[in-house]
């Protein structure tokens, strides 16, 4: 059974009548990853890979399970193929740098998508800049979807695609099954940004084959500093790192360096390992309640805001209005209100909400909006707060007049 | 809605939202800047036309929330007649003390209120001229 006010008690935030409808920014975390991170200062503190001492085997061994219930959580082949990192932007610049400059040559075809954040965009524009590739970025149709036809003609060529599995504004969630097998038809690497789906939705990255995949822990209960690269083994093995220094040394000389064998070849100086030890307490809690059960659970609240926004008049959704189709969150405009009053408004009332252009102002500008208005779930909310925010809007609708 | 939401969305302000003062381009500006605020999407072109190093005539464009487009309303009408050389010496509490709400503990919004203040800035390094 999924019991809401269960799992509400266990996040220490919540109990201060705030309304948060900001998770697709970060979400709030439980009192087991906070004690999880408490317990590792005040028990096992100490740097990995290094000490011999007890301390030290107990933080190593601490940080490399949470290295296996990664791979575990989505379904990688090895341990060697998940690289911790900051977030997910500094995953992208992994590949960037490590794949895209060694591997890409001028004239070699580029592509994205329009409804990308843009630490999923920037990256291969300016990777394109560099190694004087083409880029090219795959429209959507007027439903926010992305555009089928746009899709099969871009990657058409192509030699590296990257999408992500659910858009930050849209909630549009792209076939990413057919976008890495399209990709791979035509001999295109495949990068997934998974920022915004890893949190609810199961990732098996054996099944969908794709080459990459990247996304922060703090999206997932987790704290802040603790990410995740996933890359096939084989094109890991090829790449050059994006940090040099400590940690990702087997020798070094006067003359010459050799890389340490995968993953820690990419994981340069001291990693944040409490946030790690966080993560992995994330993974347990997410993995407790289960990824299907929270999925429904968002469906229907979703569901339940799709149907309700509709009453406020001036109110548009925007985005697909299948909730099948779309993640955890509702981006809208209200007719004659600025989305950065709107906020300020909401704030006044507890309630937590995002407006701007959410890093995506390709997507902005595409849709003909300065910014937006986003109302974003996790597995903490429920009914009644949308109601209260509805309730809000009506105000701020009556406020504007 | 608590008190202080209603000290800064106060009646004039939403009503210059609605109801812009000095909107509208100067087709032969001596000079104009455009500001932009990534955070929030408010964008502010601000236009100045000159005359016996006085400013003749201010307008302002653009789109935003209602703090950034209420402070260029109040600020181009507070250009008007002001000597070039006084320009410089323009604050930020000069621009804060138009709206008359208090921003001190609102430093996101404090950016939407000083836009204006900011495309001055710039149009004043840029002439059309």
């Amino acid at each position: 059974m999924f019991d809401v006010e269960k799992i509400r008690d266990d996040f220490p935030i919540l109990k201060t009548n705030l309304i948060y409808l900001d998770s697709a920014a970060t979400s709030q975390k439980p009192v087991q990853v906070i004690d999880a991170v408490d317990e590792f200062y005040k028990k096992h503190n100490s740097n990995v890979a290094r000490g011999l001492y007890k301390l030290a085997e107990e933080a190593t061994l601490q940080y490399e399970e949470v290295r296996e219930k990664t791979r575990n959580f989505i379904n990688a082949n090895d341990t060697k193929e998940i690289i911790f990192t900051k977030n997910t932007t500094e995953g992208a610049n992994v590949i960037m740098r490590g794949w895209g400059e060694k591997f890409l040559n001028k004239g070699d075809k580029i592509v994205t998508t329009i409804l990308e954040h843009h630490s999923n965009f920037v990256p291969w524009q300016q990777l394109a800049k560099r190694v004087g590739a083409k880029f090219e970025v795959i429209d959507i149709d007027d439903t926010g979807l992305l555009d089928e036809t746009d899709l099969e003609k871009k990657i058409r060529g192509a030699k590296f695609v990257a999408v992500s599995a659910a858009s930050n504004v849209l909630g549009t969630l792209p076939n990413i099954q057919k976008i890495c097998k399209l990709s791979h038809e035509n001999g295109a690497i495949c990068a997934v940004d998974g920022a915004q789906y890893t949190p609810s939705m199961k990732m098996n990255v054996k099944k969908l084959d794709c080459d990459f995949l990247s996304f922060s822990g703090h999206k997932m209960l987790a704290p802040f500093g603790a990410g995740v690269l996933y890359g096939k083994q084989e094109l890991l093995e090829g790449m050059d790192p994006l940090l040099y220094g400590s940690e990702m040394i087997r020798s070094v000389s006067i003359e010459k360096s050799e890389w340490a064998e995968l993953p820690y070849k990419f994981e340069a100086g001291t990693p944040t390992v409490d946030a790690i030890v966080g993560f992995g307490a994330a993974i347990d809690y997410l993995n407790k309640i289960g990824l299907e059960k929270i999925r429904t659970h968002e469906e229907s609240l979703i569901a339940y805001m799709l149907k309700r926004f509709q009453e406020i008049k001036g109110l548009k959704i925007i985005g697909p209005r299948d909730v099948k189709k779309r993640g955890s969150l509702v981006a809208f405009t209200l007719e004659g209100v600025h989305p950065h009053d709107i906020s300020a408004m909401l704030a006044e009332d507890n309630i937590c909400i995002r407006s701007g252009h959410h890093c995506a102002m390709p997507l902005h500008t595409r849709l003909g909006i300065p910014a937006s208005t986003r109302a974003s779930i996790y597995l903490y909310n429920k009914k009644e707060e949308i109601d209260q925010l509805v309730e809000s809007l009506q105000r701020v609708k009556q406020i504007f007049g | 809605m608590g008190e202080s939401l209603e000290d800064i969305y106060q009646e004039y302000i939403i009503e210059l939202y609605k109801n812009p003062l000095n909107f509208g381009e100067i087709k032969d500006a001596d000079h104009k800047a455009e500001v932009y605020n990534a955070a929030c999407g408010d964008r502010i072109i601000l236009f100045l036309k000159v005359k016996n190093k006085t400013i003749e005539e201010a307008k302002f464009t653009g789109q935003g929330c209602a703090i950034s487009q209420a402070s260029a309303s109040l600020f181009t009408k507070y250009l008007k007649g002001k000597k070039l050389e006084d320009l410089s010496k323009i604050a930020k509490n000069d621009v804060l003390s138009l709206l008359k709400i208090d921003l001190s503990k609102n430093p996101t919004r404090m950016r939407c209120a000083l836009l204006p203040l900011d495309a001055l800035k710039k149009a004043l390094k840029t002439t059309t001229l």
